[in-house]
């Protein structure tokens, strides 16, 4: 009896061993594991951030190890001002309301756009329409359209399937701010995806399929879409890498940006990091289907990280139809500006 | 007479009352469990095979051992099935003794009141909670909450404070306590079946010649239920397997391009001084002498590059690394939880996720791929289920 007594209770401490060595907080154990950079936000962002991230690994050998997550731009945004990522990936400028959130936390940041985005308008190839004017395509999207048929914005007698991204992403707050004029403002009576694919599919299938998303997309897809010009007032410009880097094809190209925490870019591995990623911008964002910024961009924003020159370009504003040299000269704040 | 006899025997032969209407109902029966089962087979192999021709040709040596990369052609699966193995790893470890004891109390010891009564259905609705609430609970309270100690603990001693950031967070240590809370409930529930199919004969024989009440469960209940516990266990970790919201949720990163554990050969780095949480010296005019074990490369805090020879001892300031290359030991070492919990991760399903909203048509070929490698792994678990209770009922001998 006393024995099994006995046996019973050094099973009961071995299996307590067991789960305190689990459950125990380890003192010294990231002594030897590399100090790891975490970036996290927007998906639109993501691909170059994943592939600067594997180069820049490659590079130091593994040294410093980089992390990339994609929660969303505005998630992102909320962990940076949270300081629990380094780096925040997001596809819009920081908006006034996040500034605040930052400011508060005693988070200070410096802004780097890392390359442009064409938000490209697509319709099925056998789909004869060839260009639409900013004015149409608000008729089209704005709130409460009753456009149901291609006709109406001078296209075939055709009825219309839209397709386009969910609330929650940056491309959805970008168009509907530079078409519609105010952000999320949209009509809702459309089919709407996180999954740029399931759009791609959606108007391959459909002769009247209509979508909007990132150019990437468009370009992965020319041989089952068609991408329409856009007039701004300056007659009907095809989006493509070049007229996107020229400005040409507005208002729907946007930057995209990184935002790094002043504080981690005094530390070597993750001021190294930022000046790689700048340095590999143009490379990588072009090959991932982006455009990269002119080169007298990527130089000044070498600078900013070096020096680390803290705040926003925008004052808490969207990005619309802001030309690069425009942004590059602008004055750098931490407060929201109001007009 | 006769006559009387053949006539009756002929109307029951011939005329049986119904007997058309019951072998059409068999016959229905049986046509119906058919087309059933043709429906349920026939999705998996459509799944099956869909995948297989999508992803099939891309399933490689190189697939699994190597790390995600922008380059569909380069990329795989390496660090995604090591952390799923972590995690479900992590996962097990808690909820398997936490379940069963649970069950086991509340089917052996429980009084039956109106508290038990709650609790128990308490537990049936828990199952049926969806995944990405548990995924909420969990940002509050392991992310924010307990992986902010510095917030919300400053009371405690500074050493504890920073262990319980390097454990928690957006870690293998949340991401398995998440999973482990999500498939208690199964597990619970399976183990309070198994035991309740144990014939009440059993305990009292038992607590007829003396045997406490623990003495009855672990002697004779646990042994008979087991076949049924582990079902219940090993169908709650497949279902952990393929979770993909509640880890999105915490945090559970897309590309990670490092593995939690060191592998032999791996180049591993020893960062000599106290560092802060970007990696610089907390006081960077400290030095350290250190004996150098193997050649190697020190690198120093301003990313100079030194090369040391082994058996030398040299000064270093606090922040440089010393890079060797990984032994059999420093990859044994790696193996203890406390190296890897504390880690950052990404699973199988939050990999494929990532590959299926590429533009590009070669990802979603390597995620079909990927998604292969997952059903093998659950057909594997459930393989081993299968054996496991085959040899388990083997053994029981009534």
């Amino acid at each position: 009896m006393q024995t099994q007594f006995f046996k019973a209770l050094s099973k009961i401490a071995a299996s307590a061993a067991m789960v305190a060595l689990v459950a125990a907080p380890a003192q010294a154990q990231q002594a030897g594991a590399p100090f790891t950079i975490q970036i996290d936000g927007s998906s639109t962002v993501f691909p170059i951030s994943e592939a600067v991230a594997e180069g820049f690994q490659q590079q130091t050998q593994g040294r410093i190890r980089v992390a990339v997550g994609e929660s969303g731009s505005s998630a992102g945004l909320r962990k940076f001002c949270r300081g629990e990522i380094h780096i925040a990936d997001s596809s819009r400028p920081i908006r006034s309301s996040e500034m605040a959130t930052c400011a508060a936390a005693g988070i200070q940041y410096v802004e780097i756009p890392v390359a442009f985005d064409g938000v490209t308008v697509v319709v099925n190839p056998s789909n004869p329409l060839r260009s639409l004017t900013v004015a149409q395509l608000r008729e089209i999207w704005s709130t409460g359209s009753r456009v149901n048929n291609f006709s109406a914005v001078g296209g075939p007698n055709l009825a219309m399937q839209l397709y386009g991204p969910g609330s929650a992403s940056g491309t959805f707050e970008y168009f509907t701010e530079a078409v519609n004029g105010t952000a999320r403002s949209s009509r809702t009576d459309y089919t709407p995806s996180e999954d740029d694919n399931v759009l791609v599919q959606g108007v391959a299938n459909n002769p009247g399929g209509m979508a909007y998303f990132g150019l990437a997309y468009y370009e992965e897809n020319q041989s089952r879409l068609h991408a329409v010009a856009i007039d701004n007032g300056n007659g009907p410009v095809t989006p493509s890498q070049a007229t996107v880097r020229n400005g040409s094809y507005a208002p729907l190209s946007r930057p995209i940006f990184i935002y790094v925490n002043a504080a981690a870019l005094r530390r070597p591995q993750v001021q190294q990091f930022v000046q790689y990623y700048i340095n590999n911008a143009a490379t990588v964002s072009e090959r991932v289907g982006y455009v990269a910024l002119p080169a007298a961009a990527y130089t000044a924003y070498l600078q900013r990280a070096q020096q680390r020159r803290i705040g926003t370009a925008f004052g808490g504003r969207a990005a619309i139809g802001a030309s690069i040299e425009d942004v590059v000269a602008r004055r750098l704040v931490q407060t929201p500006v109001n007009d | 007479m006769a006559a009387v006899d053949v006539q009756r025997v002929r109307d029951i032969t011939e005329h049986p009352p119904g007997l058309g209407t019951r072998k059409f109902k068999d016959a229905a029966f049986v046509i119906w469990g058919i087309i059933a089962t043709i429906i349920g087979l026939g999705t998996l192999v459509a799944l099956v095979s869909e995948l297989i021709h999508d992803g099939g040709h891309r399933l490689s040596a190189a697939f699994f051992w190597s790390f995600p990369s922008s380059e569909a052609a380069d990329a795989g699966i390496l660090s995604a099935w090591v952390g799923s193995l972590l995690v479900i790893a992590t996962t097990a470890l808690f909820a398997i003794p936490i379940g069963i004891m649970a069950g086991i109390y509340l089917e052996e010891y429980a009084h039956k009141n109106p508290v038990t009564s709650a609790i128990e259905i308490a537990v049936n609705n828990l199952a049926g909670v969806p995944s990405i609430l548990f995924g909420l609970m969990a940002v509050g309270i392991f992310v924010q909450f307990l992986g902010n100690p510095n917030r919300w603990f400053a009371f405690l001693p500074e050493g504890f404070r920073e262990a319980a950031a390097d454990m928690f967070g957006q870690s293998i240590l949340t991401a398995g306590i998440t999973l482990s809370l999500l498939i208690l409930p199964v597990v619970i529930v399976a183990t309070r079946e198994a035991v309740r199919s144990v014939p009440q004969e059993m305990r009292q024989g038992a607590l007829a010649v003396g045997a406490t009440k623990w003495q009855t469960t672990q002697h004779h209940v646990l042994p008979y239920a087991l076949p049924g516990v582990v079902t219940g266990v090993i169908i709650g970790i497949s279902r952990a397997l393929g979770e993909t919201a509640p880890l999105i949720m915490i945090g559970g990163l897309t590309f990670v391009a490092f593995l939690p554990i060191t592998r032999p050969g791996d180049a591993a780095f020893e960062v000599i001084g106290a560092v802060d949480e970007y990696g610089a010296p907390v006081t960077p005019d400290a030095t350290e002498s250190v004996r150098i074990a193997h050649d190697g490369v020190v690198v120093l805090p301003d990313f100079t590059e030194m090369p040391v020879v082994g058996g030398q001892t040299y000064d270093l300031p606090h922040g440089s690394t010393v890079q060797s290359v990984a032994t059999w030991g420093d990859a044994v070492a790696s193996w203890s939880p406390t190296h890897w919990l504390g880690s950052e991760f990404t699973v199988m399903p939050i990999q494929m996720f990532n590959w299926t909203s590429r533009p590009q048509a070669e990802f979603l070929e390597i995620a079909a791929a990927a998604g292969l490698v997952l059903l093998g792994i659950t057909l594997l678990m459930n393989g081993t289920a299968i054996f496991l209770r085959y040899r388990l009922r083997r053994s029981i001998k009534w």
